[in-house]
């Protein structure tokens, strides 16, 4: 086996030899997409080619008949789907850019400072990663209903403040950083909040937007909040909505509805993900455990 | 001079020091209020019978003997089932993913970028949106979407009950579960094989290893275990957080003859349908217990020894 010239990580380009590769990954890739491709086409189809039998998988003659439906469907509740979906934007925003901050400023604090609570705190968030949400609802309800937060908009927000892996990630990718240029900047007279946002933020964006997208799909795809803490109609989520969806879409033609619904769902985390997947593959290669 | 040094380095440790605790402020006390004192107050009712109606009464550890010994639902149907739709969705599906990162590591950029994108994007959409979809594809009458290709293909002659039969329920759960389980455990692990280096193939390649199998242990797995951990431990977290998906997908909680029932959904069952808080807790308390010997059997595989 003299001419065995061992595995090409990240080829330059082309070559038949990686034809076995893709006789995987495409047929892979393929089953991986079309059940998305299959909501893609669902939710444009007409009312006749829902019904059709047997179902065709691609959509003849496009409409947008669903998204409208959808759209201006009054609810049983009495509250407009655009309500809803209103809400999510709100949260959705305000927990991302929330999150990015408090997971930086105690990533910083982490990777960076001395203080006593230092190994505590990190040994616990390491832990948590693993933290199962579903194993602590009963707890969590108490906790959340003594703070005075069930009905309160601010139930969307904070329990969504704290991610584990998040931290992990962000710390990993600011230890980084050179001790060197903090100690600079310290001896120039800058206090810790100038470098925070000077030195740290500006280096870590790759950490930040992967933060981000995590933070995006947790708060944008969560229905529990709504279902357990949220009694008010008008202050529930379009994932909630989606969810309600799911017992009324048997009939066929409330699914080109909840196929509409879904890409609303699906299309925002596929763009994000789509502008972000750079800074997301360069914060992954630091996020080794050790 | 000398004392002036030392009394201005000491202010600065002592600034850096209540710089620290205010930095991390903000995120400890969301972590407090979420994560840690849920989970003590769970190990505290757990010991308890409780249904928010009453004050928590102390039983000591009924619940768990009761859990161990009465509960058949729990040990004939619950840990099976947790235990098989664990092995798949967790030890293969990461498996799987660390198989498909090797693949995408050997193929040209742009291909890469675009195949993993779409492996990576039903991770996207996790929960709700999908499980509205799965039940159209696997819905029970013919117009169900893989029925009626079925049946066209004269693979069944009969519509599948696929959410409702209990013998199919588990299945479907699994695949679908894989299905969306490329999330970033994958991304690092697809990370950590790009960053090998590439001098370590070539040299082991001289000294003579002839085989790619030799490869993946002797050289692959071992120039990225802080990946493969945080890929174990992710396929961990999404293993034991897709406990749900039977109830989303068949719409019943216990779900059908309790085919697709998980702890996940036992809790759900016991805490928000029975409101037998405490017990609820303490089930919750055995499934936080096997998520931590996991995680640390997977550092034990993974982790560095020191």
């Amino acid at each position: 086996m003299a001419n065995y010239q061992g595995t090409k990580i990240n080829p330059k380009n082309y070559h038949k030899s990686q034809i076995k590769f893709f006789l995987i990954l495409v047929p892979m890739a393929i089953f991986m997409a079309l059940p998305i491709l299959y909501i893609f086409s669902t939710a444009f189809k007409p009312i006749n080619e829902l019904f059709a039998w047997p179902p065709q998988f691609i959509v003849h003659e496009p409409t947008m008949k669903n998204f409208i439906n959808l759209f201006n469907q009054p609810s049983t509740t009495g509250v407009p789907m655009t309500r809803y979906l209103f809400n999510s934007i709100v949260v959705a925003i305000i927990v991302v850019f929330a999150s990015i901050f408090v997971s930086s400023l105690a990533g910083y604090a982490l990777s960076k400072l001395k203080f006593k609570l230092k190994k505590t705190l990190l040994t616990l968030n390491n832990v948590a990663i693993i933290f199962v949400g579903a194993s602590v609802v009963i707890p969590r309800y108490l906790i959340i209903e003594n703070l005075g937060l069930v009905d309160n908009f601010l139930v969307h927000i904070l329990p969504g403040l704290a991610i584990p892996v998040g931290l992990f990630l962000i710390k990993q990718f600011i230890d980084q950083i050179p001790n060197e240029l903090i100690e600079a900047a310290k001896i120039d007279g800058a206090s810790e909040i100038d470098i925070y946002f000077n030195i740290i933020l500006p280096l870590i964006k790759p950490a930040l937007a992967t933060i981000a997208i995590v933070s995006f799909q947790g708060v944008w795809n969560n229905t529990e909040i709504s279902t357990i803490y949220i009694h008010n109609e008008s202050l529930k989520t379009f994932a909630f909505y989606m969810s309600t969806l799911t017992t009324q879409a048997n009939a066929v033609a409330g699914q080109g509805m909840a196929a509409a619904g879904s890409l609303v769902m699906f299309i925002p985390n596929l763009v994000i993900f789509i502008f972000l997947q750079k800074n997301v593959m360069d914060t992954m290669a630091h996020s080794g455990m050790k | 001079m000398t004392e002036v040094k030392q009394k201005r380095s000491l202010t600065n440790k002592s600034k850096e020091e209540i710089a620290g605790h205010i930095f991390i402020l903000p995120y400890a006390l969301a972590f407090l209020a979420f994560i840690t004192i849920p989970v003590i107050m769970g190990m505290f009712l757990s010991l308890t019978y409780f249904n928010l109606l009453e004050a928590p009464r102390f039983i000591f550890l009924s619940n768990y003997v009761t859990l161990f010994t009465a509960d058949d639902v729990f040990m004939q149907q619950v840990i099976p089932n947790t235990i098989q739709f664990a092995f798949f969705v967790g030890p293969i599906g990461y498996m799987l993913g660390f198989f498909l990162a090797w693949l995408l590591a050997q193929v040209p950029h742009r291909a890469r970028t675009i195949l993993a994108l779409v492996i990576y994007s039903p991770s996207m959409t996790a929960g709700v949106a999908m499980s509205v979809m799965w039940r159209i594809i696997f819905s029970g009458d013919e117009a169900g979407y893989l029925n009626a290709v079925l049946i066209q293909m004269s693979v069944i002659q009969e519509p599948i009950q696929w959410l409702t039969n209990p013998d199919y329920l588990m299945p479907v759960m699994i695949i679908v579960t894989l299905w969306s389980s490329m999330g970033i455990g994958f991304l690092a692990m697809l990370a950590g094989v790009l960053n090998i280096n590439q001098e370590l193939y070539e040299a082991a390649a001289i000294d003579g290893m002839s085989n790619k199998l030799q490869e993946i242990f002797y050289i692959t797995i071992p120039s990225m275990k802080p990946q493969m951990l945080f890929g174990a431990v992710m396929s961990l977290v999404a293993t034991f957080n897709a406990g749900s998906i039977g109830v989303q997908l068949s719409g019943q909680n216990p779900t059908p003859q309790n085919a697709g029932q998980l702890i996940v959904t036992h809790i759900d069952d016991y805490g928000f349908i029975r409101f037998d808080m405490g017990y609820a807790a303490a089930i919750s308390v055995v499934l936080l217990i096997m998520v931590l010997i996991f995680n640390y059997a997977a550092h034990k595989l993974f982790g560095e020894r020191d």
